[in-house]
């Protein structure tokens, strides 16, 4: 089966859909290669990618489309005759085959590149460009399209003679407001991939760069500019994007994260220093960038605070910025903070989390109190998953072991304490789950323990009546 | 020996003395632990602006563990501490747990913990984290025997805790020792409780800690008791014997060696 075809296999009269045998019929010496989905959606992602020197705004239209949001964007490259001249030369050179032309909406625009690559229609044109075109190129559909040939309509202007009420009765809503947009009746926007950044600032070279030191100093020129800009309207950034375009069309975007809105252009200067050390696969210049772009993602109102003379507020400060610059060379969710939770299940007492987005949450954290006098009740090192040990016996039915072995060591058991009873939290969904008997253990090697037998003597019965002994876990280990 | 030799031997004598000296001059501030025969042996107590080094073997790396905690906890004076540990180190002996923290006295809030995936990732950002001084104590967890942390590794923290006043505290479990730039190194162990009175079977945690290397004093070995209430180190309390005789007409309180609540 054709998955695809080029221009000459076009000629040939292939088409899109045809049995392979049939083909080669047609043409012995057909070249044939394996259709391959996924690269193709990588591909065009790729493209897609490279086109963001254009326009922040790129739609993907698979299976091999792209639509570029240039409002407010062309005259920065000579306007868009040159800009749709530029962008096919480019493309053409790194070996693509493409169909491209600008219009008021983004089905005409598709519909002109099938038909009539390279035209650029002026606004309210756009119904006197298409209609002299086939149906097929609306791209509506197999149905349709033999729907509206069969009933005579071939071109497009046929169909948009005929009035809105018979199209829409005949071939559905859908169809309708689809030839609408094409018509340039009303538009559908375009979905594109990634939110536009809040603030961008880019450089752009004649000579492509290549060294680390070029690198570097052109980042750090354009966090001076997007810092100035941000400033004016007292913004700080929390997400930074620096997008490195490679001349022969490979874009590498490289994103730090902070807890705190950015101000200071030496601190994003540092953080991107510590990210490009840090990759795991390095910036690869290939041939030199032509074009690096910084752009601030997500940003915060700044709120100048007066700072007083405790020392406290600085200090909380200078741990965030070290905070984001370890996170920035290991990744945020290496760096984190406990917050206490409200359950009393000592797995779950407490949470990690990011330190970058909670560090003021874990400093006001009001964490349960210890009792006075009392040796400690909690381990010191807690397991995350409880590990099996095996008690040959118990004194007494729910008594604690004399002796248990745990990763392949026997302990002997000199003093005890408990049982400290923890019941699980029935109004939670996740299963039954046993009562817990806590033991405070001191081994003859001095080793403190805090096991537990999961579920109470008699609690577990088979389905014979019998009672299943109840299994025991290290759970923890004292200082 | 020649004049010429011998020259040359004062003038490196010379050399190493100042090189001393300025070490000496530079490591004044020093907190007391608590114990008095330690600190004694300390000069007055635990040296900030130091690396220092606690090992183990495996199974007692959660004595270690308090240990390091009670050290922090001394040194850090209500900064924050940032601990810096491998992947691996939460299955192999347990994650650091805040509720334990809270037990023995100290502020879980204090505590930013990093993960890191390395040694050489976890060296990295303890000479970071070092550097900073924001910080009251930055903990590196280590387990097991590693290349990388040599002589150099060693001298980069120390010259970035040197230079910003913060303390470095080294957990090395199951591992030995190796030439260091180290202020001090302890091997630690789990001491046992204190024979009972019957009604405290479960002390205060204490350690069998013996210094194994102190730049500037004499080594020894002691047993140390953590005061939970009071935040720090301590003689060994001993409850020697019951206060009472045992009563005749009930069993003694001193001999059942288990003690039943909740």
């Amino acid at each position: 089966m054709i998955h695809a075809l080029d221009e000459a296999a076009e000629r040939l009269g292939l088409y899109i859909g045809q049995p392979l045998a049939n083909a080669r019929a047609m043409c012995p010496d057909l070249k044939v290669f394996d259709a391959d989905v996924v690269a193709d959606a990588k591909t065009l992602s790729d493209i897609a990618d490279w086109c963001d020197r254009f326009t922040p705004l790129v739609a993907l239209d698979p299976p091999h489309g792209l639509f570029l949001d240039i409002t407010g964007c062309a005259h920065l490259f000579g306007g868009e005759a040159a800009l749709l001249t530029m962008l096919v030369r480019a493309l053409a050179r790194q070996g693509f085959a493409v169909g491209a032309a600008i219009a008021g909406t983004s089905v005409c625009a598709r519909t002109l590149t099938r038909q009539a690559s390279g035209s650029i229609v002026p606004d309210g044109g756009e119904a006197a460009a298409i209609e002299r075109f086939p149906v097929f190129a609306l791209g509506a559909g197999e149905a349709i399209t033999t729907g509206l040939r069969r009933a005579g309509l071939k071109t497009i202007g046929d169909v948009a003679a005929r009035s809105p009420g018979e199209i829409t009765a005949r071939f559905g809503a859908r169809f309708s407001t689809l030839l609408a947009h094409a018509l340039g009746q009303g538009d559908a926007p375009i979905s594109p991939r990634k939110p536009l950044p809040d603030y961008i600032v880019e450089k752009r070279f004649a000579e492509p760069i290549a060294t680390d030191t070029m690198i570097a100093m052109t980042l750090s020129r354009l966090a001076d500019t997007l810092i100035a800009s941000m400033e004016k309207q007292g913004k700080g950034a929390r997400r930074l994007e620096a997008a490195f375009f490679r001349t022969d069309g490979v874009v590498r975007a490289i994103m730090v994260e902070t807890g705190r809105p950015v101000t200071r252009s030496a601190v994003i200067d540092r953080l991107f220093r510590e990210r490009l050390d840090a990759l795991a696969d390095p910036l690869d210049p290939g041939f030199g960038f032509d074009m690096v772009r910084l752009s601030a993602s997500r940003t915060e109102i700044v709120v100048q605070e007066q700072r007083d003379l405790d020392a406290h507020v600085h200090d909380n400060d200078e741990l965030a910025a070290l905070i984001d610059r370890i996170a920035a060379r290991i990744g945020g969710k290496r760096v984190v903070v406990h917050l206490p939770q409200d359950t009393h299940i000592p797995e779950c007492a407490a949470m990690a989390a990011p330190a970058q987005h909670h560090l003021a949450a874990a400093v006001q954290a009001e964490w349960p109190a210890r009792v006075e006098s009392e040796p400690p009740l909690r381990p010191m090192r807690l397991f995350d998953k409880p590990e099996l040990v095996t008690v040959p016996f118990a004194t007494v039915p729910d008594g604690p072991p004399h002796q248990f072995t745990w990763r392949r060591a026997l302990h002997a058991v000199v003093r005890v304490e408990g049982p400290e009873r923890i019941a699980m939290e029935w109004w939670r969904q996740d299963g039954r789950q046993l009562t817990r008997d806590y033991f405070r253990i001191e081994d003859a090697e001095g080793l403190r323990f805090w096991i537990f037998r999961d579920g109470l003597y008699d609690e577990l019965i088979d389905k014979e009546g019998k009672s299943i002994p109840a299994k025991w876990y290290v759970h923890g280990l004292f200082a | 020996m020649s004049g010429a030799r011998s020259s040359a031997l004062a003038t490196l004598r010379g050399q190493i003395e100042r090189i001393e000296t300025a070490e000496v001059v530079h490591q004044y501030d020093r907190v007391a632990l608590g114990h008095s025969e330690v600190d004694t042996a300390l000069k007055g107590g635990l040296a900030r602006a130091a690396i220092h080094e606690v090992f183990c073997e495996g199974r007692q790396g959660t004595a270690a563990t308090g240990f390091v905690m009670g050290l922090a906890g001394r040194v850090s004076a209500r900064k924050p501490l940032l601990w810096v540990r491998q992947d691996f180190s939460d299955i192999e002996t347990g994650a650091l747990s805040m509720s334990g923290l809270a037990e023995i006295g100290l502020d879980p809030r204090r505590v930013v913990m990093v993960r890191a995936a390395d040694v050489e990732s976890a060296l990295r950002t303890s000479a970071d984290a070092l550097a900073c001084d924001a910080l009251g104590a930055v903990v590196l967890e280590l387990w097991g025997e590693t290349r990388q942390f040599d002589l150099v590794a060693s001298r980069k923290l120390t010259l970035a805790a040197q230079g910003s006043g913060v303390t470095g505290l080294m957990l090395r479990m199951a591992a030995q020792p190796l030439p260091s730039t180290a202020e001090t190194r302890w091997m630690l162990r789990a001491a046992h409780s204190p024979p009972s009175p019957g009604w405290s079977i479960w002390g205060a945690p204490r350690f069998d800690a013996e210094l194994l290397r102190n730049r500037h004093g004499p080594c020894g070995r002691w047993i140390m008791e953590w005061k939970c209430d009071e935040c720090q180190f301590s003689e060994p309390s001993t409850y020697s014997q019951p206060v009472a005789a045992a009563p005749a007409y009930r069993p003694d309180p001193a001999v059942p060696w288990q003690r039943r609540a909740g």
